[in-house]
């Protein structure tokens, strides 16, 4: 299983995806420069958090034209898993390969703190190591992650089951008080149709030891590992 | 040739900027303030002459970059550079 972790100008959670990648998972890992236009031979190509080019003009807005991403579009299109967390949920919106944007935080604030997290697509590469409608538990670590999609969007994406992780509270019930950010629909991370392209705000880097206080993000990791090997069997 | 583009927030979403700010007019004692929305100016300098062919490569710049379609509008006028 070998993973790429994409390097832009200001992503900042490179090195902890990296690191889970290498060191929890060890599974093998591959930086890639964002004006690479070489995956690598990747099975998984992850998009991480950060500000890639300061956040010019919009989140996200400026890393779409990178050599990197061209590449990363031909991957999807090929049913290659990417993977987006926080700036990269930004970029793949950006970009079109999600649908709808993140924009400002409600509270017009930076929100940085752990949040409940429903899963509900647990047929997924990145979700199989969670049980049905289970309640995991992720930090977020962002300004701009307040979900945004036109109403026909919206009723699309429910309607397709793409919603994958639901801010709720600790029992999984999906409300108002347990949303950070205002997000429609308190979405946390959605699907592309085809179930290969996913888009997350919180953070599985940050949560996969439990000197960080948790492990709920290695599931998504190792789940990403066992489905390569399936395919590998397949 | 520059390009006045100005970029706002779809009606339809919310903008809790304009909202903190309205509320930081009231605040100041601008009562008669209904609303505010927050977006953005760019200026853009074109080396063109053909006022038309402008106004279509702006159009294409504001699709393809300065908006992001999905939540704003944009809008922009053309005027004639009068000093650099």
């Amino acid at each position: 299983m070998r993973f790429g972790v994409v390097v832009f100008p200001g992503t900042w959670s490179d090195r902890d995806c990296g690191w889970v990648v290498d060191q929890v998972l060890g599974g093998e890992l591959r930086y890639l420069w964002h004006k690479d236009a070489d995956l690598k031979d990747c099975d998984c190509v992850i998009l991480p958090g950060g500000f890639s080019y300061g956040d010019y003009l919009r989140t996200g807005a400026i890393a779409r034209f990178a050599p990197v991403m061209e590449k990363i579009g031909e991957f999807a299109d090929r049913g290659g898993l990417v993977w987006g967390i926080c700036n990269g949920f930004q970029i793949l919106c950006e970009a079109g390969l999600l649908p709808g944007a993140l924009i400002r935080n409600a509270s017009l604030e930076f929100r940085c703190q752990w949040t409940d997290l429903v899963v509900e697509r647990t047929d997924l590469a990145f979700t199989s190591k969670c049980n049905d409608r289970e309640v995991i538990r992720l930090p977020i670590s962002h300004g701009e992650g307040n979900y945004f999609a036109d109403p026909a969007t919206l009723s699309r994406l429910e309607q397709n089951g793409q919603v994958v992780f639901r801010y709720s509270d600790p029992t999984g019930r999906v409300t108002p008080a347990s949303n950070p950010n205002g997000s429609l629909h308190n979405i946390a991370g959605i699907v592309n149709t085809r179930g290969n392209v996913l888009g997350m705000m919180p953070h599985p880097e940050r949560c996969s030891e439990p000197e960080l206080g948790g492990t709920d993000g290695l599931k998504l990791f190792r789940s990403v590992a066992e489905h390569s090997l399936k395919v590998l069997a397949s | 040739m520059i390009a006045r583009v100005i970029v706002t927030p779809k009606p339809v979403v919310n903008d809790p900027q304009g909202i903190t700010v309205k509320q930081g007019l009231a605040s100041l004692g601008f009562r008669e303030v209904s609303d505010v929305r927050v977006g953005k100016y760019i200026e853009v300098h074109l080396d063109s002459s053909n006022e038309h062919e402008a106004r279509q490569r702006v159009e294409a710049m504001c699709r393809q970059l300065l908006a992001n379609h999905v939540i704003e509008d944009f809008r922009f006028e053309i005027v004639k550079e009068s000093r650099k």
